[in-house]
Protein backbone atom coordinates (compact mmCIF):
# COMPACT_ATOMS: atom_id res chain seq x y z
CA UNK A 1 0.00 0.00 0.00
CA UNK A 2 1.17 3.53 -0.80
CA UNK A 3 0.19 6.32 1.55
CA UNK A 4 -0.17 9.99 0.57
CA UNK A 5 -0.38 12.89 3.01
CA UNK A 6 -2.56 15.79 1.91
CA UNK A 7 -3.48 18.98 3.69
CA UNK A 8 -7.11 19.62 2.77
CA UNK A 9 -7.68 22.75 4.89
CA UNK A 10 -8.30 24.77 1.72
CA UNK A 11 -9.84 22.01 -0.39
CA UNK A 12 -7.79 20.01 -2.85
CA UNK A 13 -4.82 21.73 -4.45
CA UNK A 14 -3.32 20.70 -7.74
CA UNK A 15 -0.25 19.53 -5.79
CA UNK A 16 -2.53 17.18 -3.83
CA UNK A 17 -3.89 15.64 -7.03
CA UNK A 18 -0.34 15.27 -8.37
CA UNK A 19 0.80 13.34 -5.31
CA UNK A 20 -2.15 10.93 -5.50
CA UNK A 21 -1.57 10.34 -9.24
CA UNK A 22 2.12 9.79 -8.52
CA UNK A 23 1.44 7.29 -5.74
CA UNK A 24 -1.01 5.40 -7.98
CA UNK A 25 1.54 5.25 -10.79
CA UNK A 26 4.09 3.78 -8.38
CA UNK A 27 1.90 0.70 -8.71
CA UNK A 28 -0.01 -0.19 -5.56
CA UNK A 29 -3.29 0.74 -3.91
CA UNK A 30 -3.28 4.26 -2.53
CA UNK A 31 -4.50 5.38 0.85
CA UNK A 32 -4.65 9.08 1.67
CA UNK A 33 -4.30 10.57 5.13
CA UNK A 34 -5.49 14.11 5.59
CA UNK A 35 -6.23 16.55 8.37
CA UNK A 36 -8.71 19.44 8.61
CA UNK A 37 -12.40 19.64 7.84
CA UNK A 38 -12.78 19.22 4.09
CA UNK A 39 -16.15 17.63 3.26
CA UNK A 40 -16.39 13.96 2.29
CA UNK A 41 -17.64 15.07 -1.16
CA UNK A 42 -14.48 17.08 -1.68
CA UNK A 43 -12.24 14.25 -0.55
CA UNK A 44 -13.91 11.51 -2.60
CA UNK A 45 -12.75 13.37 -5.72
CA UNK A 46 -9.33 11.92 -4.85
CA UNK A 47 -10.73 8.53 -5.89
CA UNK A 48 -10.65 9.68 -9.51
CA UNK A 49 -6.91 10.21 -9.21
CA UNK A 50 -6.21 6.80 -7.72
CA UNK A 51 -6.99 6.83 -3.98
CA UNK A 52 -9.00 3.89 -2.64
CA UNK A 53 -9.20 4.88 1.04
CA UNK A 54 -9.08 8.24 2.76
CA UNK A 55 -8.32 8.58 6.46
CA UNK A 56 -9.45 11.94 7.79
CA UNK A 57 -8.37 13.37 11.14
CA UNK A 58 -10.53 16.40 11.84
CA UNK A 59 -8.89 17.14 15.21
CA UNK A 60 -5.74 18.64 13.70
CA UNK A 61 -6.31 21.90 11.91
CA UNK A 62 -2.89 23.49 11.96
CA UNK A 63 0.42 22.72 10.32
CA UNK A 64 2.55 21.75 13.31
CA UNK A 65 5.03 19.20 11.96
CA UNK A 66 5.23 17.52 15.41
CA UNK A 67 1.53 16.69 15.21
CA UNK A 68 1.44 15.86 11.52
CA UNK A 69 4.34 13.44 11.82
CA UNK A 70 2.40 11.49 14.45
CA UNK A 71 -0.69 11.47 12.25
CA UNK A 72 1.15 10.21 9.17
CA UNK A 73 3.11 7.62 11.18
CA UNK A 74 -0.12 6.28 12.69
CA UNK A 75 -1.74 6.08 9.25
CA UNK A 76 1.35 4.38 7.80
CA UNK A 77 1.17 1.73 10.50
CA UNK A 78 -2.57 1.22 10.00
CA UNK A 79 -2.36 0.66 6.24
CA UNK A 80 1.07 -1.02 6.25
CA UNK A 81 2.56 1.62 3.92
CA UNK A 82 5.72 0.74 2.02
CA UNK A 83 5.92 4.15 0.32
CA UNK A 84 4.73 7.46 1.74
CA UNK A 85 4.32 10.43 -0.60
CA UNK A 86 4.20 14.14 0.28
CA UNK A 87 4.14 17.23 -1.86
CA UNK A 88 7.53 18.95 -1.53
CA UNK A 89 5.73 22.10 -0.43
CA UNK A 90 6.14 24.00 2.82
CA UNK A 91 4.31 21.33 4.81
CA UNK A 92 6.09 18.41 3.14
CA UNK A 93 9.47 20.06 3.73
CA UNK A 94 8.68 20.29 7.46
CA UNK A 95 6.99 16.93 8.01
CA UNK A 96 8.72 14.43 5.68
CA UNK A 97 12.17 14.78 7.32
CA UNK A 98 10.66 14.23 10.78
CA UNK A 99 8.88 11.14 9.50
CA UNK A 100 12.11 9.85 7.97
CA UNK A 101 13.75 9.82 11.42
CA UNK A 102 10.68 8.48 13.18
CA UNK A 103 10.29 5.53 10.79
CA UNK A 104 13.98 5.20 9.87
CA UNK A 105 12.79 5.41 6.28
CA UNK A 106 14.91 7.00 3.57
CA UNK A 107 13.56 10.27 2.18
CA UNK A 108 13.81 11.32 -1.45
CA UNK A 109 13.30 15.06 -1.08
CA UNK A 110 12.06 16.96 -4.13
CA UNK A 111 11.48 14.07 -6.57
CA UNK A 112 10.79 15.29 -10.11
CA UNK A 113 9.85 11.99 -11.79
CA UNK A 114 8.65 8.44 -11.26
CA UNK A 115 11.40 5.94 -10.35
CA UNK A 116 13.96 4.92 -12.95
CA UNK A 117 14.13 1.22 -14.00
CA UNK A 118 16.82 0.64 -11.32
CA UNK A 119 14.53 2.05 -8.63
CA UNK A 120 16.45 5.28 -8.10
CA UNK A 121 14.47 8.52 -8.17
CA UNK A 122 15.51 11.73 -9.90
CA UNK A 123 15.79 14.94 -7.89
CA UNK A 124 17.13 18.40 -8.71
CA UNK A 125 20.54 19.10 -7.21
CA UNK A 126 22.90 22.08 -7.33
CA UNK A 127 19.90 24.42 -7.46
CA UNK A 128 18.54 22.92 -10.65
CA UNK A 129 21.88 22.84 -12.48
CA UNK A 130 21.99 19.02 -12.35
CA UNK A 131 19.96 15.93 -11.48
CA UNK A 132 20.79 13.35 -8.84
CA UNK A 133 19.42 9.81 -8.71
CA UNK A 134 18.60 8.76 -5.15
CA UNK A 135 18.39 5.17 -4.04
CA UNK A 136 16.63 4.39 -0.76
CA UNK A 137 18.37 1.81 1.42
CA UNK A 138 15.53 1.18 3.89
CA UNK A 139 12.46 -1.05 3.41
CA UNK A 140 10.05 1.86 3.73
CA UNK A 141 10.64 4.91 1.57
CA UNK A 142 9.34 8.46 1.72
CA UNK A 143 9.10 10.61 -1.40
CA UNK A 144 8.33 14.32 -1.46
CA UNK A 145 7.27 15.34 -4.95
CA UNK A 146 8.19 18.75 -6.35
CA UNK A 147 5.00 20.51 -7.55
CA UNK A 148 4.39 20.49 -11.33
CA UNK A 149 6.55 17.38 -11.82
CA UNK A 150 3.72 15.26 -13.16
CA UNK A 151 0.21 16.01 -14.37
CA UNK A 152 -2.77 14.85 -12.30
CA UNK A 153 -4.59 12.09 -14.21
CA UNK A 154 -7.97 10.56 -13.59
CA UNK A 155 -6.78 6.97 -13.42
CA UNK A 156 -8.79 5.80 -10.41
CA UNK A 157 -12.31 4.96 -9.37
CA UNK A 158 -14.27 5.13 -6.17
CA UNK A 159 -12.94 5.65 -2.73
CA UNK A 160 -14.24 5.66 0.80
CA UNK A 161 -13.67 8.29 3.45
CA UNK A 162 -13.31 7.18 7.05
CA UNK A 163 -12.73 9.09 10.24
CA UNK A 164 -9.29 8.51 11.69
CA UNK A 165 -7.75 9.48 15.00
CA UNK A 166 -4.03 10.00 14.57
CA UNK A 167 -3.55 10.54 18.33
CA UNK A 168 -1.45 13.56 17.42
CA UNK A 169 -1.81 15.35 20.74
CA UNK A 170 -1.73 19.10 21.16
CA UNK A 171 0.53 21.55 19.37
CA UNK A 172 3.36 23.37 21.10
CA UNK A 173 3.50 25.94 18.30
CA UNK A 174 1.13 28.85 18.94
CA UNK A 175 -0.17 30.58 15.82
CA UNK A 176 -0.53 34.33 16.43
CA UNK A 177 -1.56 35.49 12.97
CA UNK A 178 -1.93 34.21 9.42
CA UNK A 179 -1.64 36.43 6.35
CA UNK A 180 -2.78 35.05 3.03
CA UNK A 181 -3.30 37.19 -0.06
CA UNK A 182 -6.82 36.45 -1.33
CA UNK A 183 -7.39 34.65 -4.56
CA UNK A 184 -3.77 34.56 -5.71
CA UNK A 185 -2.42 31.41 -7.36
CA UNK A 186 0.37 29.98 -5.14
CA UNK A 187 3.49 30.56 -7.23
CA UNK A 188 5.04 27.07 -6.83
CA UNK A 189 1.84 25.51 -8.19
CA UNK A 190 1.23 27.92 -11.08
CA UNK A 191 1.44 26.40 -14.56
CA UNK A 192 1.91 29.77 -16.24
CA UNK A 193 4.03 32.56 -14.76
CA UNK A 194 4.69 36.09 -15.96
CA UNK A 195 7.73 37.63 -14.30
CA UNK A 196 9.47 40.95 -14.57
CA UNK A 197 12.62 42.63 -13.35
CA UNK A 198 14.34 45.98 -13.07
CA UNK A 199 13.72 46.62 -16.76
CA UNK A 200 10.20 47.64 -15.74
CA UNK A 201 11.73 50.74 -14.09
CA UNK A 202 9.26 51.09 -11.21
CA UNK A 203 6.39 49.43 -9.32
CA UNK A 204 3.85 51.73 -10.97
CA UNK A 205 4.58 50.05 -14.31
CA UNK A 206 3.48 46.56 -13.26
CA UNK A 207 0.09 46.97 -14.91
CA UNK A 208 1.44 45.62 -18.23
CA UNK A 209 2.72 42.52 -16.39
CA UNK A 210 -0.53 41.96 -14.54
CA UNK A 211 -2.59 42.46 -17.71
CA UNK A 212 -0.69 39.69 -19.49
CA UNK A 213 -0.94 37.44 -16.42
CA UNK A 214 -4.69 38.00 -16.24
CA UNK A 215 -5.15 37.32 -19.95
CA UNK A 216 -3.22 34.05 -19.63
CA UNK A 217 -4.55 33.05 -16.20
CA UNK A 218 -0.98 33.16 -14.94
CA UNK A 219 0.66 33.99 -11.61
CA UNK A 220 3.03 36.96 -11.38
CA UNK A 221 6.63 36.77 -10.17
CA UNK A 222 9.70 38.99 -10.05
CA UNK A 223 13.48 39.00 -9.86
CA UNK A 224 15.48 39.48 -6.67
CA UNK A 225 16.40 43.18 -7.06
CA UNK A 226 12.75 44.06 -7.58
CA UNK A 227 11.75 42.31 -4.34
CA UNK A 228 14.76 43.73 -2.47
CA UNK A 229 13.89 47.34 -3.31
CA UNK A 230 10.27 46.71 -2.41
CA UNK A 231 8.63 47.11 -5.81
CA UNK A 232 7.03 43.70 -5.36
CA UNK A 233 6.36 41.47 -2.33
CA UNK A 234 9.05 38.96 -1.33
CA UNK A 235 6.83 35.95 -1.94
CA UNK A 236 6.94 36.78 -5.66
CA UNK A 237 10.73 36.57 -5.80
CA UNK A 238 11.88 33.58 -7.83
CA UNK A 239 15.51 32.52 -7.93
CA UNK A 240 18.10 30.79 -5.86
CA UNK A 241 17.31 32.72 -2.68
CA UNK A 242 13.60 33.02 -3.41
CA UNK A 243 11.09 30.49 -4.65
CA UNK A 244 12.14 27.79 -7.11
CA UNK A 245 9.41 27.12 -9.65
CA UNK A 246 8.88 24.79 -12.59
CA UNK A 247 5.85 26.04 -14.51
CA UNK A 248 4.94 24.95 -18.04
CA UNK A 249 5.53 28.49 -19.26
CA UNK A 250 7.77 31.16 -17.73
CA UNK A 251 7.69 34.59 -19.35
CA UNK A 252 10.46 36.94 -18.20
CA UNK A 253 10.40 40.62 -19.13
CA UNK A 254 13.24 42.98 -18.29
CA UNK A 255 15.26 40.31 -16.44
CA UNK A 256 18.85 39.82 -17.60
CA UNK A 257 19.05 36.21 -16.40
CA UNK A 258 21.79 36.07 -13.76
CA UNK A 259 22.81 32.53 -12.81
CA UNK A 260 21.06 32.88 -9.44
CA UNK A 261 17.79 33.79 -11.14
CA UNK A 262 18.10 30.90 -13.61
CA UNK A 263 18.56 28.50 -10.69
CA UNK A 264 15.01 29.25 -9.62
CA UNK A 265 13.36 28.87 -13.03
CA UNK A 266 15.41 26.45 -15.10
CA UNK A 267 12.94 23.65 -14.39
CA UNK A 268 10.36 25.54 -16.47
CA UNK A 269 9.18 23.61 -19.52
CA UNK A 270 9.19 26.62 -21.84
CA UNK A 271 10.86 29.99 -21.26
CA UNK A 272 10.04 33.20 -23.14
CA UNK A 273 12.43 36.11 -22.65
CA UNK A 274 11.68 39.72 -23.51
CA UNK A 275 14.63 42.09 -23.24
CA UNK A 276 15.91 45.20 -25.00
CA UNK A 277 19.45 43.84 -24.78
CA UNK A 278 20.03 41.10 -27.37
CA UNK A 279 23.13 40.07 -25.39
CA UNK A 280 21.20 39.42 -22.15
CA UNK A 281 22.35 36.02 -20.81
CA UNK A 282 18.74 34.92 -20.31
CA UNK A 283 18.34 34.43 -24.09
CA UNK A 284 20.75 31.46 -23.85
CA UNK A 285 18.30 29.72 -21.52
CA UNK A 286 15.18 30.74 -23.48
CA UNK A 287 13.08 28.79 -25.95
CA UNK A 288 11.56 31.91 -27.48
CA UNK A 289 13.03 35.38 -27.36
CA UNK A 290 11.88 38.85 -28.25
CA UNK A 291 14.43 41.62 -28.47
CA UNK A 292 12.31 44.61 -27.67
CA UNK A 293 10.96 47.01 -25.12
CA UNK A 294 8.76 45.33 -22.50
CA UNK A 295 6.49 48.40 -22.41
CA UNK A 296 5.64 47.85 -26.08
CA UNK A 297 5.89 44.07 -26.26
CA UNK A 298 3.84 43.13 -23.18
CA UNK A 299 0.65 45.01 -24.20
CA UNK A 300 0.91 43.54 -27.73
CA UNK A 301 1.44 40.10 -26.18
CA UNK A 302 -1.69 40.61 -24.04
CA UNK A 303 -3.76 41.61 -27.09
CA UNK A 304 -2.45 38.59 -29.03
CA UNK A 305 -3.41 36.28 -26.15
CA UNK A 306 -6.90 37.81 -26.03
CA UNK A 307 -7.32 37.30 -29.79
CA UNK A 308 -6.18 33.70 -29.41
CA UNK A 309 -8.50 33.04 -26.47
CA UNK A 310 -11.42 34.48 -28.46
CA UNK A 311 -10.86 31.85 -31.17
CA UNK A 312 -10.84 29.02 -28.61
CA UNK A 313 -14.52 29.21 -27.69
CA UNK B 1 20.75 31.97 25.12
CA UNK B 2 22.95 29.17 23.82
CA UNK B 3 22.53 28.77 20.10
CA UNK B 4 23.79 25.96 17.89
CA UNK B 5 24.06 26.88 14.20
CA UNK B 6 24.41 24.00 11.75
CA UNK B 7 26.52 24.93 8.77
CA UNK B 8 27.41 23.10 5.59
CA UNK B 9 29.99 23.81 2.95
CA UNK B 10 28.60 24.39 -0.53
CA UNK B 11 30.18 25.12 -3.89
CA UNK B 12 30.29 28.82 -4.76
CA UNK B 13 27.14 29.79 -6.70
CA UNK B 14 29.16 30.45 -9.86
CA UNK B 15 30.83 26.99 -9.81
CA UNK B 16 30.73 24.90 -12.94
CA UNK B 17 28.81 21.76 -12.06
CA UNK B 18 30.35 18.55 -13.45
CA UNK B 19 30.61 14.93 -12.40
CA UNK B 20 33.35 12.34 -12.50
CA UNK B 21 33.86 8.61 -11.98
CA UNK B 22 31.13 7.58 -14.42
CA UNK B 23 28.82 10.38 -13.22
CA UNK B 24 28.77 9.05 -9.67
CA UNK B 25 30.75 11.83 -7.96
CA UNK B 26 30.69 15.60 -7.94
CA UNK B 27 33.80 16.91 -9.67
CA UNK B 28 35.48 19.12 -7.08
CA UNK B 29 38.21 20.14 -9.48
CA UNK B 30 38.52 23.93 -9.35
CA UNK B 31 35.48 24.30 -7.10
CA UNK B 32 35.65 27.01 -4.46
CA UNK B 33 33.73 26.10 -1.30
CA UNK B 34 31.80 28.65 0.72
CA UNK B 35 29.58 28.44 3.79
CA UNK B 36 26.11 27.52 2.48
CA UNK B 37 24.50 30.98 2.08
CA UNK B 38 21.30 30.14 3.98
CA UNK B 39 23.35 28.86 6.92
CA UNK B 40 25.65 31.88 6.91
CA UNK B 41 23.58 34.91 5.88
CA UNK B 42 20.45 34.07 7.80
CA UNK B 43 21.02 31.44 10.52
CA UNK B 44 24.47 32.47 11.69
CA UNK B 45 24.06 36.23 11.36
CA UNK B 46 20.69 36.17 13.16
CA UNK B 47 22.20 34.03 15.93
CA UNK B 48 24.97 36.61 16.33
CA UNK B 49 22.48 39.49 16.43
CA UNK B 50 20.53 37.71 19.18
CA UNK B 51 23.71 37.08 21.13
CA UNK B 52 24.85 40.69 20.76
CA UNK B 53 21.48 41.93 22.03
CA UNK B 54 20.89 39.42 24.81
CA UNK B 55 24.15 37.65 25.60
CA UNK B 56 24.83 33.95 25.27
CA UNK B 57 26.99 31.78 23.10
CA UNK B 58 26.95 30.82 19.42
CA UNK B 59 28.43 27.46 18.50
CA UNK B 60 28.68 26.30 14.90
CA UNK B 61 28.67 22.65 13.93
CA UNK B 62 29.35 20.84 10.69
CA UNK B 63 29.81 17.25 9.56
CA UNK B 64 32.85 16.90 7.32
CA UNK B 65 36.54 16.18 6.89
CA UNK B 66 39.56 18.30 7.78
CA UNK B 67 39.27 20.13 4.44
CA UNK B 68 36.13 21.79 5.81
CA UNK B 69 38.08 23.63 8.49
CA UNK B 70 38.44 26.53 6.03
CA UNK B 71 34.69 27.17 5.90
CA UNK B 72 34.51 26.70 9.69
CA UNK B 73 37.14 29.43 10.16
CA UNK B 74 35.13 31.70 7.86
CA UNK B 75 32.04 31.24 10.06
CA UNK B 76 34.17 31.88 13.16
CA UNK B 77 35.51 35.04 11.52
CA UNK B 78 31.96 36.31 11.09
CA UNK B 79 31.59 36.01 14.85
CA UNK B 80 30.68 32.53 16.14
CA UNK B 81 32.33 31.75 19.49
CA UNK B 82 33.38 28.17 18.93
CA UNK B 83 33.03 25.34 16.48
CA UNK B 84 32.50 21.61 16.37
CA UNK B 85 33.37 19.41 13.43
CA UNK B 86 32.10 15.86 13.38
CA UNK B 87 34.83 14.05 11.54
CA UNK B 88 32.91 12.12 8.90
CA UNK B 89 31.82 12.45 5.31
CA UNK B 90 28.24 13.78 5.23
CA UNK B 91 26.80 10.97 3.11
CA UNK B 92 23.13 11.91 3.34
CA UNK B 93 20.87 14.27 5.26
CA UNK B 94 19.84 11.56 7.73
CA UNK B 95 23.45 10.69 8.56
CA UNK B 96 24.28 14.39 8.97
CA UNK B 97 21.28 15.17 11.15
CA UNK B 98 21.75 12.14 13.39
CA UNK B 99 25.43 13.02 13.93
CA UNK B 100 24.50 16.55 14.96
CA UNK B 101 21.67 15.26 17.15
CA UNK B 102 24.04 12.84 18.90
CA UNK B 103 26.36 15.76 19.68
CA UNK B 104 23.64 18.22 20.71
CA UNK B 105 21.73 15.82 22.96
CA UNK B 106 22.01 16.95 26.58
CA UNK B 107 24.24 19.97 25.81
CA UNK B 108 21.50 22.44 26.74
CA UNK B 109 21.18 24.40 23.51
CA UNK B 110 18.14 26.70 23.64
CA UNK B 111 17.91 27.19 19.92
CA UNK B 112 19.21 25.14 17.01
CA UNK B 113 19.32 26.89 13.64
CA UNK B 114 19.83 25.58 10.11
CA UNK B 115 19.56 27.22 6.71
CA UNK B 116 16.35 26.44 4.83
CA UNK B 117 18.32 24.20 2.45
CA UNK B 118 21.80 23.81 1.04
CA UNK B 119 22.45 25.12 -2.44
CA UNK B 120 24.02 21.82 -3.53
CA UNK B 121 21.60 19.10 -2.42
CA UNK B 122 18.56 21.37 -1.83
CA UNK B 123 16.77 18.82 0.32
CA UNK B 124 15.51 20.97 3.24
CA UNK B 125 15.87 17.89 5.43
CA UNK B 126 18.39 18.35 8.23
CA UNK B 127 16.34 20.75 10.39
CA UNK B 128 13.26 18.55 10.53
CA UNK B 129 15.32 15.42 11.10
CA UNK B 130 17.20 17.07 13.97
CA UNK B 131 13.95 18.21 15.56
CA UNK B 132 12.52 14.69 15.44
CA UNK B 133 15.71 13.08 16.74
CA UNK B 134 15.84 15.54 19.67
CA UNK B 135 12.04 15.56 20.13
CA UNK B 136 11.86 19.35 19.72
CA UNK B 137 9.34 21.63 18.02
CA UNK B 138 10.33 22.61 14.47
CA UNK B 139 9.59 25.87 12.70
CA UNK B 140 10.47 25.43 9.04
CA UNK B 141 11.49 28.20 6.65
CA UNK B 142 11.28 31.13 9.02
CA UNK B 143 11.80 34.61 7.60
CA UNK B 144 11.91 36.40 10.99
CA UNK B 145 13.18 35.21 14.36
CA UNK B 146 13.01 36.91 17.73
CA UNK B 147 13.58 35.73 21.28
CA UNK B 148 12.11 37.13 24.50
CA UNK B 149 13.04 35.11 27.56
CA UNK B 150 12.31 31.53 26.62
CA UNK B 151 9.72 32.46 23.98
CA UNK B 152 10.86 32.11 20.38
CA UNK B 153 8.70 33.98 17.90
CA UNK B 154 8.98 33.54 14.15
CA UNK B 155 7.37 34.51 10.94
CA UNK B 156 7.29 31.46 8.71
CA UNK B 157 6.19 30.83 5.17
CA UNK B 158 3.10 28.70 4.68
CA UNK B 159 1.48 27.60 1.43
CA UNK B 160 0.24 30.85 -0.12
CA UNK B 161 1.14 33.22 2.72
CA UNK B 162 2.97 33.81 5.98
CA UNK B 163 2.21 33.01 9.59
CA UNK B 164 3.40 34.44 12.91
CA UNK B 165 4.07 31.68 15.43
CA UNK B 166 5.50 31.28 18.92
CA UNK B 167 7.14 28.35 20.61
CA UNK B 168 8.94 27.78 23.89
CA UNK B 169 12.68 27.05 23.79
CA UNK B 170 14.34 24.73 23.06
CA UNK B 171 13.36 24.47 19.40
CA UNK B 172 14.77 23.98 15.92
CA UNK B 173 14.27 26.70 13.29
CA UNK B 174 15.27 26.63 9.62
CA UNK B 175 16.16 30.09 8.35
CA UNK B 176 15.36 31.82 5.06
CA UNK B 177 15.77 35.20 3.44
CA UNK B 178 14.44 38.16 5.39
CA UNK B 179 15.85 37.12 8.76
CA UNK B 180 19.16 39.00 8.57
CA UNK B 181 21.63 40.60 6.19
CA UNK B 182 24.94 39.15 5.06
CA UNK B 183 28.00 40.20 7.11
CA UNK B 184 31.47 40.48 5.67
CA UNK B 185 34.12 39.37 8.18
CA UNK B 186 36.62 42.09 9.09
CA UNK B 187 40.36 41.65 9.67
CA UNK B 188 39.93 41.51 13.43
CA UNK B 189 37.36 38.74 13.07
CA UNK B 190 39.59 36.81 10.69
CA UNK B 191 42.55 37.05 13.10
CA UNK B 192 40.42 36.09 16.10
CA UNK B 193 38.99 33.10 14.22
CA UNK B 194 42.40 31.46 14.07
CA UNK B 195 42.51 30.92 17.81
CA UNK B 196 38.84 30.22 18.54
CA UNK B 197 38.19 26.67 19.78
CA UNK B 198 37.43 24.07 17.09
CA UNK B 199 36.59 20.70 18.60
CA UNK B 200 36.82 17.63 16.36
CA UNK B 201 34.41 14.90 17.42
CA UNK B 202 34.37 11.27 16.27
CA UNK B 203 31.12 10.25 14.55
CA UNK B 204 28.65 7.81 16.04
CA UNK B 205 28.18 4.56 14.11
CA UNK B 206 25.14 4.65 11.84
CA UNK B 207 24.18 3.98 8.24
CA UNK B 208 22.83 6.46 5.73
CA UNK B 209 19.26 5.81 4.60
CA UNK B 210 19.80 7.01 1.04
CA UNK B 211 22.56 6.91 -1.60
CA UNK B 212 23.09 9.09 -4.65
CA UNK B 213 23.67 6.37 -7.25
CA UNK B 214 24.48 8.78 -10.08
CA UNK B 215 24.08 12.30 -11.47
CA UNK B 216 23.28 13.81 -14.84
CA UNK B 217 23.24 17.24 -16.42
CA UNK B 218 20.15 18.69 -18.10
CA UNK B 219 20.11 18.45 -21.89
CA UNK B 220 21.51 21.61 -23.45
CA UNK B 221 18.80 24.01 -24.61
CA UNK B 222 18.50 24.28 -28.35
CA UNK B 223 19.15 27.85 -29.40
CA UNK B 224 16.49 30.45 -28.79
CA UNK B 225 13.88 31.09 -31.48
CA UNK B 226 13.66 34.85 -31.96
CA UNK B 227 10.24 36.35 -32.62
CA UNK B 228 9.57 39.68 -34.32
CA UNK B 229 8.44 42.13 -31.60
CA UNK B 230 5.69 43.28 -33.97
CA UNK B 231 4.30 39.78 -34.47
CA UNK B 232 3.12 38.54 -31.10
CA UNK B 233 0.39 36.48 -32.78
CA UNK B 234 3.19 34.27 -34.08
CA UNK B 235 4.52 33.77 -30.54
CA UNK B 236 1.08 32.89 -29.21
CA UNK B 237 0.59 30.42 -32.08
CA UNK B 238 3.96 28.80 -31.34
CA UNK B 239 3.18 28.55 -27.63
CA UNK B 240 -0.09 26.84 -28.54
CA UNK B 241 0.88 24.60 -31.47
CA UNK B 242 4.58 23.92 -30.98
CA UNK B 243 5.27 24.25 -27.25
CA UNK B 244 1.69 23.25 -26.31
CA UNK B 245 1.76 25.25 -23.09
CA UNK B 246 -1.28 27.48 -23.67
Amino acid sequence: MNLVYINSANGLSKAALETVTYAKKLGADVAVVTNANASAETLTALGNYGASTILQDTAINGQDPSQLVKLVAAAAEKVGASTIVFSHDLIGKAVAPRLSVRLKAGLVAGAVALPEPDGSIRVNVFSGKAFGYVRVNSNTRIISLLPNSIQPEQIGGNCSVEAFDGQAGSSNIVVKATKKPEGAIPLPEAELVVSAGRGLKGPENWGVVEDLATALGAATACSRPVADIGWRPHHEHVGQTGVAIRPNLYIAAGISGAIQHLAGVNGSKVIVVINTDAEAPFFKAADYGIVGDAFEVLPRFTEAVKRFKATQH
Amino acid sequence: MNILVCISKAPDTTSKIAFTNGNTQFDENGVQYIVNPYDEWYALVRALELKEAQGGNVTIITVGGAADDAVIRKALAIGADDAVRIDASATDAYFTAMQIAAYAEGKGFDLILTGKETIDYNGSQVGGMLAEALNLPYIAIATKLDVAGSTISCEREIVGGVQEVEVQAPAVVSCAKGMAEQRIPNMRGIMAARTKPLTVVAPVALDALTTYSSYSLPAAKSSVKLIDPNNLDELVALLHNEAKVI
